[in-house]
C-alpha cells in the first residue's frame, strides 16, 4: 500500500501545493488536510508547508498552533508519527513546543531567498535517513525570520544528543545560531528545517533535486516501520 | 451630520459644491448637472469627481490610445481584447493566460512601502477578476540618482513593500527592471505586472447581468484609507492649509489578499458567480458603475449595508474608500447562500450590497434615504474626453543633433583604457547586479518557475502534464524614448519581443504602461502620441496585439517631467518549458555568435549615460522586419536544440551580454573583435536587433545555414574555454578579449562578478 503523507493548509500556507508536488514525486499520496479538520483523514506521516500562517500576525506560527488540525498532529507527533516542519512549518513546531527553541527576524532584517547549501549532520532521523552523513546539498532558503535562537544549554544538548540534523555551509543566511538550519525531537520523528527541500525536487525549477531526500527519507521509515530513534 | 440627499439636491439647486477642490473643472461640473438635470448630491459629486479623474477615465489617453485597438493585429490568440481588467490570450491545450501592468507611482513615492505593497495588491485583484489564478509577478522600477539620499528612501520602502506583500501572497517574482535616472529623483516610477492562467471556460467578466441578481460585497472592511479629496466632502468646514484628515496612502493586508484569490478562484470555480469586479481606484462607486454599465443597465445599493472598519464614515467617503483586499460579485439569488459558506471556509467577510434590475439607474440609498441617481453609463464610460494640444518640443531639435560621436565624448583608444571602462561599466547601478534587490523577493513558491531575473525573462510552467509554458518579459530604455519617443517605444518593444524570443517562446501579446509627466504640457502630450503610435505600429507590424494596458501621466515636479516611460510587457508561449534556452554557456569548445549587426550607435547609451553624463543624438535604428526574423532564428534554434544558451543584447552592449554569460556560468572564453569593427563601439554600442547565441559545435553547419537562409548575420566572436584563465596566469575562470587595439585585455570572472555584485549592497545595503 502507498504511503499516505499529508500536507496540512492553514490559511495563509503557500507551499502547500510544492509539499504536495515533493511528496507524489517521492512516490507516496499526498493527502490536503485543511486546519479546520478535527482528524488527519489516516496519514501515515505529516508535512507543516511554508508560508505565512494567519498572516503571521502576533508571532510566526504563534496562531497556528492554536489551529483545530493542531491538536491531532501534536497527539500523532507525541506517539512516533513523522512530522516535517518546513519554514513556517518549522516555527509551528517550536510554537508548539514539539522542538525546541525559536526562530526569529533575520540578523540583516531583510526577507532573503537564495540556494543554500547545507550539511547534513543526522541521517538517523525520520526525514533524513536516505542521506550521508556529511553530504552537502544545495535547496532553497527564502525566509523573513529564520534565525534559530536557544540558551546555550539547549544548544549544547542538541548537538550532544546530535539532533541537530542540518547546518548552514559557507554563509549563514540569517544569524541561526550555530549555523543551525535544521533540528529533530529526541525520538527522531519530528524534524523542523528553515529552508525549503520542496522546491528542489526537479532539475527544471529548482537549483538540484537535493531536497527529494527528505521525502523518501519519510518512505523509507514508513516501510521499515520501526521506531524511529536517534 | 446631515445627508444631501436626491430630494434635498432637487430642493437646493443653488448650493455651494466643493467641484474644484475635488478635482473637477467647471465645464465638467456642468455636464454633471446637464446629465441629471439637477444639481449632484454630494455623494454623485464623490461618484463623479474620482471616476471622470486622469486616473479613472483615461480622459487625456483616450483619443490616443484608440490605435492600440484600430491597428490591432488579427490574432486567433487573443480571447478577450482591450477595455477588460486585463486581456486574455490563448495559448493552446485549452489554457488562456491573462496579463497586465499597472503604475503606483505617486503613492510609492510619498510612502514607498505600502505604495508598492498595494500596487502589487491592485494588479493582483484585475487578474483573479477575470478567472484566472495568478501565477507570477514582476516589477518594471525606475529610481532616480542612486547617491541621492531620497532614493535609498524610495527604494528600501518600495524592494521590502513589494517583497512583504507579494512573498505573503505566495507569488514568485521572476523579473522586472531597476533603472536609475535623475529624471525619476521626485517622480519613481513603481509597475507591477501580474500573470495568471486559467483553463478557457473560467473567463469571468465584469458585468452585472440578470434582474434580481445580488451584488456581494466581499473582502476587507471598507476604512478611511485611500480617500484622498472626497474628505474635502465630509468636513463640515474645509481648511484647505489644515492637515490631511485621512492619510491618503492605502494600506495592505496581504494575508487578507490570499485569502481573497482563495475564496474567490472557489467561487468562481464552482459556478457560483454571474459577473465579478475588484475594487481599486474608486473603490465602490468604480465596481458598481462599471458592473452596471457593462451589464443590463441597472442596479440599486444599500450603502448602509457595507461591513466597515470606522463607524464615523460618511456615505461619501464610503463611496469613494480605497480600502484594499475588497471584490464586488453579481451572484444568482439562489446560490447567495452557497457563495457566503464559501466565504466563511476562508474567513471572508461578505455582504448584500446591492441588486441588478432594469431601471437604467444607477441608485444608492443611504438607511432609506436616496442620494444617489445617476445613469451608470455616464459615470463609468462616457467621462470627458480631452483632445490635448500636443507639439514637438523646440528643445528636440539640439538634443538630436547631439550626437555623441568619438570627437564629443572620449573614448576608450588602448587595450587599459578598454579594461578600466569594462571594470567600470559592470559596476554601473543600471548594469550591476540586480541581486541584492532579488534575494528579498521568493522566486521559487508554487515550484513552476523555470527562468527568473537574471535571466532575459521570467518563464512559468503553465501545465505540469506537458510542459506548456509562458515567458514575460517588461523593457524600456527611455533614454532612447526621450531622443525620439515614437522609436524609443518601439525599441522598448523589441526590446522585450527579444527577450522572449531568446528563450525559446513564442512572442504572442503585449501590455503596457505608459509613464510621462503633465498631459497638460504640449510637449509630454506629442511625446506620448508618438510613443502610442510607435507602439501600436509596431504592434501591427510584428502581429502582436495590445491586450491592455495602464497610463500614469503627471510624473513631474514643477516644470520638469520624467524621460517619457512607455514600459512594454510581452508574453510569449512555449509549448515545452523543457527545451528553453537559458543564459548561461555550458561547457568548452561551445561556439559563441552574434547575431545581428552592429554600427557606431551610442546615443542614449548607457555607456554615454554612465562616462559622460550625456543624453543626445538619434536612438538606434529599427528594422522591425529583421527583428522578427531574429525572433524566428531564435525559437528554431531553441526548438531544435541548436543553442546551449543565448541572451539578449541591450544595455551596455555586446560586452556586458557577454559577461554576463559568463558570470551565470563561472566558465570562462576566449573572444574577439571582429576584424572589421572598432574595439570600442563593438563592445557598447547598443544597435538593436542583436543577440548572443552559444552553438555546440555539432550544430554549427545547421546553424550557420539556418542564418544563411534567413540572411541574417551571424558573426563568430569567441569559444568557451574553461582553461584560458589557467593558460594565461590568471587566477581561476576567466574572459579573454583579442584584437582590442593591437593587444589583449583578460579579466577573471570573479573580478567580473564582485565588481557587479558589489554596486547595489554598497549603495542601499
Amino acid at each position: 500500500m502507498t504511503a499516505r503523507v499529508g500536507v496540512v493548509t492553514f490559511p495563509g500556507s503557500l507551499d502547500d501545493h510544492d509539499a504536495a508536488r515533493a511528496v507524489t514525486l517521492a512516490g507516496a499520496d499526498a493527502v490536503s488536510l485543511w486546519h479546520g479538520d478535527a482528524n488527519l483523514h489516516n496519514v501515515d506521516a505529516i508535512v507543516l508547508p511554508g508560508g505565512f500562517s494567519y498572516g503571521d500576525y502576533l508571532r510566526c506560527g504563534a496562531i497556528a498552533r492554536f489551529a483545530p488540525v493542531m491538536e491531532k498532529v501534536i497527539e500523532a507527533a507525541h506517539a512516533g508519527m513523522p512530522v516535517l516542519g518546513i519554514c513556517n512549518g518549522f516555527q509551528i513546531l517550536c510554537e508548539s513546543h514539539l522542538l525546541p527553541g525559536a526562530l526569529t527576524r533575520n540578523d540583516h532584517l531583510h526577507f532573503i531567498c537564495r540556494d543554500q547549501k547545507l550539511k547534513i549532520e543526522n541521517n538517523s532521523s525520520a526525514w533524513t535517513r536516505d542521506y550521508e552523513l556529511g553530504q552537502e546539498i544545495v535547496v532553497p532558503l527564502k525566509n523573513g525570520e529564520g534565525g534559530f535562537v536557544a540558551d546555550d544549554y539547549t544548544l549544547d544538548q542538541l548537538e550532544a544528543e546530535g539532533r541537530v540534523i542540518a547546518r548552514y555551509l559557507d554563509l549563514n543566511p540569517n544569524g541561526s545560531r550555530r549555523d543551525i538550519a535544521g533540528i529533530t525531537n529526541v525520538a527522531g520523528n519530528v524534524v523542523g528545517l528553515m529552508p525549503h527541500p520542496e522546491h528542489a525536487v526537479e532539475d527544471l525549477t529548482g537549483p538540484t533535486t537535493d531536497g527529494l531526500g527528505f521525502f523518501t527519507s519519510v518512505l523509507t521509515t514508513l516501510l521499515a516501520g520501526q521506531a524511529v530513534s536517534v | 451630520m446631515s445627508i444631501d440627499t436626491v430630494g434635498n439636491a432637487k430642493e437646493t439647486p443653488v448650493a455651494q459644491q466643493p467641484f474644484k477642490e475635488l478635482g473637477l473643472k467647471p465645464d465638467e461640473y456642468a455636464r454633471i448637472k446637464e446629465i441629471l438635470g439637477r444639481r449632484p448630491t454630494s455623494s454623485e459629486l464623490a461618484m463623479y469627481s474620482v471616476m471622470w479623474s486622469e486616473h479613472c477615465s483615461y480622459k487625456s489617453s483616450k483619443v490616443h490610445l484608440r490605435q492600440f485597438g484600430e491597428k490591432a493585429p488579427h490574432s486567433d490568440a487573443l480571447l478577450v481584447g482591450i477595455g477588460e481588467n486585463a486581456g486574455v490570450v490563448d495559448i493552446g491545450h485549452g489554457w488562456a493566460v491573462t496579463f497586465k501592468v499597472e503604475s503606483h507611482n505617486h503613492p510609492s513615492y510619498v510612502e514607498p512601502y505600502q505604495g508598492a505593497a498595494t500596487g502589487v495588491g491592485g494588479i493582483v485583484r484585475d487578474i483573479i477578476s477575470m478567472g484566472a489564478r495568478p501565477v507570477a509577478v514582476m516589477d518594471p522600477l525606475r529610481f532616480g540618482d542612486p547617491l541621492n539620499p531620497d532614493t535609498r528612501r524610495v527604494l528600501t520602502g518600495v524592494v521590502s513593500g513589494i517583497g512583504g506583500y507579494g512573498n505573503c501572497l505566495g507569488l514568485p517574482n521572476i523579473g522586472g527592471e531597476i533603472v536609475f535616472d535623475p529624471s525619476y529623483q521626485g517622480n519613481p516610477l513603481v509597475n507591477a505586472l501580474c500573470v495568471g492562467t486559467m483553463k478557457h471556460e473560467d473567463i469571468h467578466l465584469a458585468a452585472a447581468s440578470g434582474v434580481g441578481n445580488s451584488v456581494i460585497l466581499y473582502g476587507a472592511r471598507t476604512g478611511g484609507d485611500g480617500i484622498g479629496g472626497v474628505s474635502v466632502l465630509a468636513s463640515e468646514t474645509f481648511d484647505a492649509d489644515g492637515p490631511a484628515k485621512r492619510p491618503s496612502v492605502q494600506v495592505g493586508d496581504p494575508f487578507m489578499e490570499k485569502l481573497l484569490i482563495e475564496c474567490t478562484l472557489e467561487v468562481l470555480h464552482a459556478g457560483l458567480v454571474e459577473g465579478i469586479q475588484d475594487l481599486g481606484g474608486a473603490g465602490i462607486s468604480c465596481a458598481t458603475s462599471e458592473l452596471a454599465s457593462n451589464g443590463e443597465g441597472g442596479m440599486h445599493v444599500w450603502l448602509d449595508r457595507v461591513l466597515l472598519r470606522d463607524h464615523t464614515l460618511s456615505p461619501e467617503e464610503i463611496l469613494m474608500s480605497e480600502s484594499q483586499e475588497r471584490m464586488c460579485a453579481v451572484v444568482l439569488p439562489n446560490k447567495v447562500e452557497e457563495f457566503m459558506a464559501v466565504c466563511k471556509k476562508w474567513d471572508v467577510e461578505a455582504v448584500v450590497i446591492g441588486e441588478v434590475n432594469a431601471s437604467g439607474r444607477l441608485t444608492v440609498d443611504w438607511h432609506g434615504e436616496q442620494i444617489v441617481d445617476v445613469p451608470p453609463r455616464s459615470v463609468a464610460h462616457d467621462g470627458p474626453v480631452y483632445d490635448r494640444p500636443f507639439a514637438r518640443p523646440v528643445w528636440l531639435d539640439a538634443r538630436q543633433s547631439d550626437t555623441p560621436t568619438a570627437e564629443r565624448l572620449a573614448r576608450p583608444t588602448t587595450a587599459s583604457e578598454i579594461r578600466d571602462t569594462l571594470l567600470r561599466m559592470v559596476a554601473a547601478p543600471n548594469l550591476a547586479a540586480k541581486t541584492w534587490v532579488t534575494s528579498q523577493y521568493d522566486r521559487y513558491v508554487r515550484g513552476n518557475t523555470v527562468l527568473a531575473q537574471p535571466e532575459d525573462s521570467g518563464m512559468i510552467r503553465v501545465d505540469e502534464e506537458t510542459g506548456l509554458g509562458v515567458a514575460v518579459s517588461t523593457d524600456c530604455n527611455a533614454r532612447f524614448a526621450a531622443l525620439d519617443p515614437y522609436r524609443g517605444a518601439q525599441l522598448a518593444f523589441a526590446e522585450s519581443y527579444r527577450n522572449v524570443a531568446v528563450t525559446g517562446a513564442v512572442p504572442l501579446a503585449v501590455t503596457n504602461c505608459l509613464n510621462f509627466g503633465s498631459p497638460e504640457d504640449p510637449a509630454v502630450m506629442w511625446q506620448f502620441e508618438q510613443a502610442v503610435t510607435g507602439l501600436a505600429d509596431a504592434c501591427l507590424e510584428m502581429g502582436t496585439p495590445v491586450t491592455g494596458g495602464n497610463v500614469s501621466f503627471y510624473n513631474q515636479t514643477g516644470e520638469v517631467a520624467i524621460h517619457p516611460t512607455p514600459v512594454v510587457g510581452v508574453l510569449g508561449v512555449i509549448d515545452d518549458v523543457a527545451r528553453r534556452t537559458p543564459m548561461a554557456w555550458q561547457e568548452d569548445g561551445e561556439l559563441i555568435y552574434l547575431l545581428g549587426e552592429t554600427t557606431d550607435e551610442l546615443a542614449g547609451s548607457e555607456w554615454a549615460h554612465e562616462v559622460h553624463a550625456h543624453l543626445g543624438g538619434l536612438p538606434p535604428v529599427l528594422d522591425l522586419t529583421k527583428e522578427r526574423t531574429l525572433a524566428e532564428i531564435l525559437v528554431a534554434g531553441s526548438r531544435d536544440g541548436m543553442f546551449s544558451a543565448a541572451h539578449d543584447v541591450s544595455d551596455g552592449g555586446v560586452i556586458q551580454t557577454l559577461v554576463e554569460m559568463a558570470i551565470r556560468s563561472n566558465i570562462g572564453a576566449r573572444l574577439w573583435v571582429p576584424e572589421d569593427l572598432d574595439p570600442f563601439v563593438f563592445m557598447w554600442s547598443e544597435s538593436a536587433t542583436r543577440a548572443v547565441v552559444v552553438v555546440p559545435r555539432s550544430e554549427e553547419m545547421r546553424f550557420s545555414a539556418m542564418c544563411e537562409a534567413r540572411n541574417f548575420a551571424a558573426t563568430r566572436i569567441g569559444v568557451v574555454d574553461s582553461q584560458i584563465g589557467s593558460e594565461y596566469g590568471l587566477s581561476g575562470q576567466a574572459l579573454r578579449l583579442e584584437n582590442i587595439y593591437g593587444s589583449e585585455v583578460s579579466v577573471t570572472i570573479s573580478d567580473l562578478s564582485q565588481a557587479s555584485e558589489k554596486t547595489l549592497p554598497a549603495l542601499f545595503g
